[in-house]
């Protein structure tokens, strides 16, 4: 199984699945075929919701593999992402002490280049087999995540 | 000569039968009735072909109650006895109603729900809601010509667990079988996007008599997926009349207090603003209670300026929704208008600037709602026809969680998640030989357990004595596809797992909806085993013509000795049916449902295998 998917097809499939399963197709059949519907209507959504998202999906591939990010209680970093997120988190209180919105949508948008940098990276790493590396990059996409919201969140207050 | 019969899953096997649905939409200010007929959705009116009723429900001095146009006349004179916008008081307690401003009721403060003290005794919001559907159901009853299947009943896309789990009640006490609760904005889409054949993002602004709610959607070959979904559940046109009137009250000098006077000023207040609607200026003359006669005016730039406000309030929730669909506010097909407040001229405007686009209003922003519920609720109850085949993906508008150590809540299931939709979380126990667990369920966006709405607290007992931290205790949460919450709790290092079942309970218990159920019959000097019994023997042939079906299709799914243990349940039941015990009735529907699971669910793999052929996980990898 890899990590690269067709997310049109992913989309696709999905929507045929939920077309058979879903609550809506059982309103008017008997209740144990009602509560099977939402059962699997329920899988459906959440296998979704896994691989549609790239972190959620990364996270599920590395669970397969028996690894765990351990993003609760694995907080190192190596020293030059560190150093980068320090910058950032920098870049942020400034922009957001001087209530800077052209600034936060800088830095929004250099951590959304990141970002893609780190997916391709990503997919790389968990496609052949780097699954240590895999770990790492899903903890420093995860710290990515967290600023990018602080970061939206300013830019509405 | 039809050999086979061959049907989608879900459809009716008699094509032939259609079976009577309508979609309501349970409005603040005024509530509405809708069908499809001949293949077009339509709204049934009423004897005097008003298509509107008016939320009001008015209990009289002789015990009667009346809803609609002659309630909302009688509101400034019987202010306590009149219930006017009940929708704002549904799931709500005390302190929300105090938040609304003077009201001209009396709340008293019941478990879980406020309930208003009235002529006819204390009456719950529900069992008011429940008066506007029930002049609904039989308003189409009689245009129908026969009994309902079965109701879609819209609500608020931002309206919590409790809010829902109220609403349902009421259809119920009303005699509604709901077949669906759905949300208006998407309801408002269905019916814009199967009459413009529109495919896109778009965004449907709803603002009503009492809630604002804003969906973004996508629509793509018959697939109607909300993304995002936010609103304020206490936003509403009603606060525009409010507006007008504490600005008379302050320029006039008048002691606000009064209950009569504060109706017939805010009566006036709505009468004005709607006429500011085509007019630069608008005024009437108003009779206060002591005599006292106004002239109440206002200019339409007045009151712009004066709810300036509250246009803007609307955008807060809009951007976020945005936000969490990942989109753009430039970035989409379209924008909706759905509600009647939204005729407000500066509304509109500041709306379509934020858009940059002029919005889509070619339908009655009034009807809309009911005309996708009808729409919806013709296809669930399955007279659904090779046109009608879309589905509708809609999501939970508020987060749930749990409450965790020193107050804070613990997100299990976040917003914006697809329904349905199940999350499990484990928790520990943290004192040594701990043999209970309080569960506490609540609905929200804050850290903190106190800013968010409590749905429902229960305990878990009888966990078997353990070290601290050694149990694991499973909490897992299901959202049904009505958007309603059940929770169920177990300890999972022991065999003996005990679990536990948690309807969220603000609104009313079970106990509570039946004994009002009891009451309305004996009211309604309506027998009530009779009518009981009628139901049962409904719901048995409904069971049994589905199973016959299925059998029908799919027996080659069960062994011999499967498909005669089903078919031995099948002539129980119908020996039960030919009796007069609806006890026994529903013993033996609940007997046959238990026993016809596996068949469900054996069925329901080969639906599934059908969908999935050559679609793999691996294949659709790169």
């Amino acid at each position: 199984m890899k990590f690269a998917l067709d997310a049109t097809r992913l989309e696709r499939g999905y929507r045929q699945l939920q077309t058979r399963v879903h609550p809506d197709r059982f309103a008017a059949s008997t209740e144990a075929e009602r509560r099977v519907a939402m059962q699997w209507a329920t899988r459906a959504n959440e296998a979704y919701r896994t691989l549609r998202d790239p972190l959620a999906r990364a996270r599920y591939l590395l669970q397969l593999k028996g690894f765990d990010t351990d993003e609760e209680s694995n907080t190192s970093m190596p020293p030059d992402f560190l150093m980068q997120q320090m910058e950032w988190r920098e870049a942020a209180a400034q922009a957001r002490a001087e209530r800077d919105a052209r600034g936060l949508e800088r830095l929004r948008d250099d951590l959304d280049e990141a970002r893609d940098a780190m997916l391709d990276q990503l997919e790389r790493a968990l496609d052949t087999g780097q699954y240590d590396a895999g770990c790492s990059l899903v903890r420093k996409l995860r710290f990515l995540g967290k600023l990018e919201e602080e970061i939206e969140e300013a830019l509405e207050g | 000569m039809a050999l086979l019969q061959i049907s989608e899953p879900g459809e009716s096997p008699d094509p032939h039968q259609h079976r009577l649905a309508v979609g309501i939409d349970l409005g603040t200010t005024h509530s509405l009735v809708a069908t499809v007929r001949s293949g077009s959705a339509e709204v049934i009116a009423d004897e005097s072909q008003r298509a509107l009723l008016p939320s009001v429900v008015r209990y009289l001095p002789d015990a009667r109650v009346e809803v609609g146009y002659d309630a909302r006349a009688a509101q400034a004179e019987d202010p306590a006895n009149t219930i006017v916008s009940v929708k704002r008081f549904m799931g709500r307690g005390v302190a929300d109603v105090a938040r609304y401003g003077p009201l001209p009721y009396r709340f008293v403060d019941a478990p879980g729900m406020v309930a208003i003290e009235t002529r006819a005794g204390v009456r719950s919001p529900v069992q008011v809601s429940a008066e506007i559907l029930r002049v609904l159901r039989e308003r189409a009853e009689r245009a129908l010509g026969g009994e309902l299947f079965g109701a879609v009943v819209t609500v608020p896309a931002y309206f919590d667990d409790s809010q829902r789990q109220a609403t349902k009640d009421a259809a119920r006490l009303a005699g509604l079988n709901v077949l669906r609760l759905l949300n208006e904005p998407t309801a408002a889409a269905i019916a814009y996007g199967l009459d413009n054949a529109a495919e896109g993002t778009f965004a449907v602004f709803d603002l009503g008599g009492g809630t604002f709610d804003i969906s973004i959607l996508k629509l793509t070959r018959g697939v109607f997926e909300v993304l995002s979904t936010h609103g304020d559940s206490a936003l509403g046109g009603d606060d525009f009349d409010q507006a007008i009137a504490a600005n008379w009250i302050a320029r006039h000098g008048l002691a606000a207090g009064d209950l009569r006077d504060t109706r017939r000023l805010l009566a006036a207040a709505r009468e004005v603003k709607e006429r500011l609607t085509a007019d630069e200026q608008a005024g009437l003359h108003v009779t206060l209670s002591y005599g006292q006669k106004l002239h109440l005016h206002l200019s339409r730039a007045d009151f712009h300026q004066m709810t300036a406000a509250l246009v803007q309030k609307t955008l807060v929730p809009t951007r976020k929704a945005l936000r969490d669909a990942k989109l753009d506010a430039r970035g989409l097909d379209g924008v909706v208008l759905v509600g009647g407040a939204t005729r407000m001229p500066h509304l509109r405007d500041a709306v379509e600037k934020f858009f940059g686009r002029p919005a889509f209003k070619d339908l009655d922003p009034d009807q809309v709602v009911a005309l996708g519920a009808a729409i919806q609720a013709n296809v669930l109850a399955g007279n659904r026809t090779p046109g009608d085949d879309w589905l509708l993906l809609d999501v939970i508008p508020l987060s749930l969680g749990l409450e965790t150590m020193g107050g804070l809540t613990e997100r299990v299931i976040p917003r914006n998640s697809t329904i349905p939709v199940a999350r499990a979380q484990e928790f520990t126990t943290f004192k040594d030989g701990q043999a209970a667990m309080a569960i506490h369920v609540v609905q929200g966006e804050r850290e903190l357990v106190a800013d968010n709405r409590s749905l429902a607290r229960f305990e878990l007992r009888g966990i078997p004595p353990m070290v601290a931290g050694a149990a694991r205790i499973q909490v897992t949460f299901q959202v049904d596809a009505d958007g309603l919450l059940s929770v169920t709790a177990r300890e999972n290092t022991t065999g003996t797992a005990s679990s536990i079942v948690v309807k969220p309970s603000y609104g009313l218990s079970d106990d509570q909806v039946a004994s009002m159920l009891k009451e309305g019959f004996s009211h309604a000097g309506e027998d009530r085993d009779a009518r009981a019994l009628a139901e049962q023997r409904v719901e048995a042939e409904s069971l049994l013509s589905s199973l016959r079906g299925a059998l029908e299709r799919d027996s080659d799914l069960l062994d011999a000795a499967q498909r005669r243990g089903l078919e031995e349940q099948m002539r129980a039941l119908e020996s039960a049916r030919g009796g007069t015990d609806h006890r026994a009735i529903k013993a033996a529907i609940d007997s046959l449902n238990r026993a016809s699971e596996p068949f469900a669910a054996r069925r329901m793999d080969r639906a599934v295998a059908g969908a999935l052929k050559g679609q793999r996980l691996d294949e659709v990898s790169k």
